[in-house]
């Protein structure tokens, strides 16, 4: 461990849980090898001299394979996942802590949190009362299938429960790569300039709902809210925008309705499925 | 940033498919929408193909168009981004394609 920071030395992913505060290294397991690899190794079909091979598979398909298997087992459980998506600092993690101590009781949750390096998000979590492991992806800038895969496993969340997921703060990476979550949650702040939309365009294609975070500081910052709006619509028109305060709790309960609506649809769709 | 992901997922895959074969090239299909930049993907293939059996390939990319449909007046629109503005002023629009992140195929010898 580094003195300065406290930060790991380790740049391989990682997985600890709070509870125990022991911590596992993520690196994928070997993939047993495929039935084709096994004949080459016998010498029989070795491709011949100057051959094409034609492959036409998806670059991602494994993390998309993966994610497809987080989404059957979140399914079998009636759990709403949701992947929470932002910058660096827009007040995510601010955001659950309200969202925890507000609905404590009310809607079982607990929460994944993905981060580079430290368990201060996670250490922040565990304080408002709530579980939590934490995956530090050392190099990487995003989660991925494999890691929340993983992840789900320590977590053992509750059937009908809620599990928010903390992507790493980075609006690029995250949006490529699908985890098997019921929807992102784009977390924009006001500070960081009504033009987010058109800047990061893939990500806010691929969320559902955007939650504009700081309106608090609305009076001090060059935002101009009709022209954020227009921008989100020109992007993505079915985008829903929550305006919020996470610290002084404006718009919150907005953003609890739709949490609730969005549980409770999962909670009817596993019933149906049941009959 | 993510392309050195993705540059080992294809060099994962390739090796997979070559099955210890010398690879002289590597083609791949990258839309205009995929989030994918050509030139920082060929930058991470070439540090991540080296000391292997890929090691000299030849990397084609095949840059795939952005494509929609409005759903305003069901005109075509040509994209380089995800989102866009149809001629009649609408900006609401369904992605047909450009998307692509495939790895099409590869020449061993
Ligand atoms: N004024 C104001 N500050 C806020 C609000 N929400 C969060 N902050 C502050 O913004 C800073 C970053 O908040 P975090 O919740 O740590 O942000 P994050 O998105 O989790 O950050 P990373 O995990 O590092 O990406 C903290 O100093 C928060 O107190 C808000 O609604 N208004
Ligand atoms: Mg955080
Ligand atoms: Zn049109």
């Amino acid at each position: 461990m580094c003195a300065t920071c406290g930060c790991s030395d380790n740049s391989r992913p990682r997985l600890t849980d709070l509870e125990t505060g022991l911590a596992v290294p993520l690196d994928e397991p070997a993939e047993p090898p495929r039935a084709e690899h096994l004949r080459h190794e016998h010498g029989q079909d070795r491709p011949r001299v100057g051959t094409t091979i034609s492959i036409e598979t998806a670059v991602l398909a494994k993390n998309d394979r993966l994610a497809d298997l987080n989404r059957g087992w979140l399914a079998r459980r009636a759990i709403l996942a949701l992947n929470l998506v932002s910058s660096p600092g827009s007040g995510k993690t601010t955001l659950l802590e309200r969202t925890i101590r507000d609905l404590a009781g009310a809607l079982p949750m607990s929460v994944i949190e993905g981060d580079q390096e430290t368990l201060h998000d996670a250490e922040r979590i565990r304080a408002a009362g709530c579980r939590v492991v934490q995956i530090n992806t050392g190099a990487g800038c995003h989660l991925d299938a494999a890691m929340l895969g993983r992840a789900l496993e320590q977590l053992n969340p509750a059937a009908r429960s809620v599990v928010l997921v903390e992507n790493v703060g980075n609006l690029v990476c995250p949006a490529l790569f699908d985890l098997g979550e019921r929807a992102k949650v784009v977390i924009v702040s006001t500070a960081e300039g009504d033009d987010k939309p058109l800047k990061y365009p893939h990500m806010f294609r691929a969320g559902t709902i955007v939650i504009l975070n700081k309106i608090d500081l609305l009076p001090y910052v060059p935002f101009d809210e009709a022209k954020f709006d227009r921008h989100v619509r020109a992007v993505n028109p079915s985008l829903r925008v929550v305006r919020v305060s996470a610290t002084r709790g404006d718009g919150l309960s907005e953003w609890y309705d739709w949490l609730r609506a969005a549980a409770a649809d999962v909670d009817a769709t596993v019933a149906r499925a049941d009959l | 940033m993510h392309e050195l992901e993705i540059a080992q997922e294809i060099v994962a895959i390739v090796n997979d498919h070559a099955a210890g074969a010398r690879v002289t090239r590597v083609l791949i299909e990258v839309g205009k929408l995929a989030a994918v930049l050509p030139e920082s993907l060929r930058f991470c293939f070439e540090v991540c193909v080296e000391g292997t059996s890929i090691e000299g390939a030849r990397l084609d990319i095949l840059e795939s168009p952005g494509l929609a449909r409005c759903r305003g007046c069901g005109a075509e629109v040509v994209l380089d981004q995800p989102a866009g503005l149809c001629a009649c002023g609408g900006a609401d629009l369904e992605l047909l394609s450009g998307r692509q992140l495939q790895l099409k195929e590869i020449e061993v010898i």
